[in-house]
Order: C-alpha cells, then sequence, then structure tokens
C-alpha cells in the first residue's frame, strides 16, 4: 500500500515536472541516479551487516545490552549514532533491524536522533565553517535533545 | 576500477563472509544471506521513487527564498521558511553546512542558520518515508512532533551563547 502510494505521487509529480520543465526534470533525474549511485555501496555493506547481526548476535546479546533501556545500553548506543556516519536513507531499516533483534524503543530511538543530530566526525569541518563555538554549543544541546526525545519516545511508544 | 573496489570493499568482505558461513555454518550462513536479501529487495521497491522525489524537490525549490526571507528581521517567518526549504534539500548533514554559511554571509540570523542546518539533518520529506517505512507512522510523527520545536529551540540558545546581546549574525566563517 505504502509503495503504491509513494510510485503513484512520485509518477504524478514527475508528468507535471516534465510538463512544466523539461530540462528541469532531467536534471532531477540526474540528481536521483547520482544520489542512487552514491548510496549503493554504503547500502549493500549495511544491508550485509544486518543480515550478520540478525545470523550471528543472539538474540539475548541485544536483549540484555539494549533491551531493557539501561543507561549503560543507551550510553553505548547513543555514542554510536553521535560518532558514525550513516546516511539516513540505510540507518532506518538497520535500526529497524534491531529493533527486530530485540532492542527497546529507547535504545533505537537514541541511535536515529543522536545519528542525525550528532555529528562528532563531521565537527573538524563544521568548526570550519561556523567557529569552534558554534559547533560545540551545536552539538552538546543537540546530544542533550537527542537523548530527552529519545526517552520520551521509549515511554510515549510502546 | 580501484576506486570501485575501494568502494564495494565492505560489501564484498560481507559477500565472503557470507560464503564462509554458508559454508561452515549453513544455518546461520542461510539466515544471513536471506535476511540481507529480504532487506535489499524491500529497499529497492522504492528507494528508486523517493530518490526521483529528492531530485524534485532539489530543482524546484529554490535556496533563493531562503536568502530573501531570513534576515537579521526576520521572525517567525524566516523559521518557518528555513524549515521547509532544509525539508526539500538532498544530501546529508555536511552538504548543508556550505549553503548554511551561503546564507550567514548573506545577512540571515545566526539562529535560522542553525535551525536550517538542525531541519537538514533531522526531518527531510524524503527520510521521513523511509522513516514510516521502516519504523512505523507513529515512530515518525513522535520524532517529527519533538524535533521541530526542539530545533527551534536549539537554533535561539546557539544563537544566545554564540552571539550574546547581538540579534542578528556576523558570524565569520574561515
Amino acid at each position: 500500500m505504502f509503495n503504491i502510494i509513494l510510485f503513484a505521487l512520485t509518477l504524478a509529480a514527475l508528468i507535471y515536472s516534465f510538463k512544466k520543465d523539461r530540462q528541469k526534470t532531467r536534471q532531477a533525474l540526474k540528481i536521483a541516479y547520482n544520489s542512487f549511485r552514491n548510496i549503493l555501496p554504503n547500502m549493500l555493506g549495511i544491508i550485509g551487516m544486518i543480515g550478520l547481526m540478525l545470523a550471528l548476535v543472539p538474540r539475548e546479546t541485544i536483549e540484555g545490552l539494549f533491551g531493557n533501556n539501561s543507561p549503560l545500553g543507551i550510553l553505548i548506543i547513543s555514542a554510536v549514532g553521535s560518532v558514525t556516519l550513516i546516511p539516513a536513507f540505510i540507518a532506518f531499516p538497520l535500526a529497524a533491524s534491531l529493533l527486530q533483534a530485540g532492542a527497546s524503543i529507547m535504545a533505537v530511538s537514541s541511535f536515529i536522533t543522536t545519528l542525525l543530530m550528532v555529528g562528532v566526525i563531521t565537527a573538524p569541518m563544521e568548526i570550519q565553517y561556523f567557529g569552534k563555538k558554534f559547533t560545540i554549543m551545536r552539538n552538546v544541546f543537540s546530544l542533550a535533545a537527542a537523548l530527552g526525545m529519545a526517552v520520551i519516545m521509549g515511554v510515549v511508544l510502546k | 576500477m580501484k576506486r570501485h573496489l575501494k568502494k564495494y570493499f565492505l560489501f564484498i568482505l560481507i559477500i565472503l563472509i557470507d560464503l564462509l558461513l554458508r559454508w561452515k555454518m549453513p544455518a546461520a550462513g542461510s539466515t544471513a544471506i536471506s535476511s540481507s536479501v529480504d532487506y535489499l529487495v524491500e529497499m529497492l521497491l522504492f528507494i528508486p521513487p523517493i530518490f526521483v522525489l529528492v531530485g524534485l524537490l532539489d530543482v524546484w525549490v529554490p535556496r533563493k527564498i531562503v536568502e530573501k526571507h531570513v534576515g537579521p528581521d526576520s521572525g517567525a517567518k524566516g523559521v518557518v521558511i528555513s524549515i521547509l526549504v532544509a525539508t526539500a534539500a538532498a544530501g546529508p548533514l555536511y552538504a548543508g553546512f556550505p549553503v548554511a554559511d551561503a546564507l550567514l554571509k548573506k545577512g540571515c540570523r545566526l539562529a535560522n542558520a542553525v535551525i536550517f542546518l538542525g531541519t537538514w539533518a533531522t526531518i527531510k520529506i524524503p527520510m521521513l518515508m523511509m522513516e514510516i517505512k521502516f519504523m512505523g507512522l507513529s515512530f515518525a510523527l513522535t520524532r517529527l512532533i519533538l524535533t521541530v520545536p526542539v530545533v527551534i529551540f536549539i537554533g535561539y540558545l546557539v544563537e544566545k551563547i554564540v552571539e550574546p546581546g547581538k540579534g542578528h549574525s556576523e558570524v565569520k566563517s574561515a
């Protein structure tokens, strides 16, 4: 159902765009193709790792670490989320597989919110553009907010 | 060729591990391979239209609008426009840095630039579709509802601390 709506929506948008401006539409398709090509190696790698994780890491291990909202587990998964640089596109399937493997909503939410809001690896780049104070403040507040959001989501969503 | 090999290194390594598992521990090996294939099929089914949407949004939502409407005295309108344009953008957070930098140079308020970056990172439309698909509608909606006020709040907070006493920005950029 989701896929059908998505395809219909995209097709309608594409036809409308093409009628309005062929050049722009061609440009859009080029961007689409390039984004896809850029993400493909990462996507295949992450999908492979999801498979390995589901097969090799026992459910009890993931449940024990990330299944019971223990502060240590949340801390570990938030650190991983803050440091890693995974495109959001493939972070969601990874998060879904963690849920499937026994992690709690709160743990998975922390992973997603920190991954999206905190960028440790990109910080040097951010400093170059906006300065140290800006970067540190933005990331520290974002980390605090990410953790707060994850706790709320863990409580609200069951 | 070498560059391609490097890009696909992780994937190739995983295929080798999968094959080894298949041979030494057949049960685990086939679980690994079949879960990966399931995820792959599911993603390939709907990733192409999402990327087409990304491309369309990117060409049709002009970033120039932001430059016009997010100046020092822009207020709520500036916030709304920062958010709307960022949700339509393509690319990861670090691709948003130069855009936010350009906004600041054109006189945009510091808070709006932070809000722009925060939105860029967290609530892009195509990304939300991916989230709904894999995490469910209630997860995506809850995160969205929490994210918007948080991002706006962080924007003003960072502005207050980085530029105390100033309502607008003259951040020097390297």
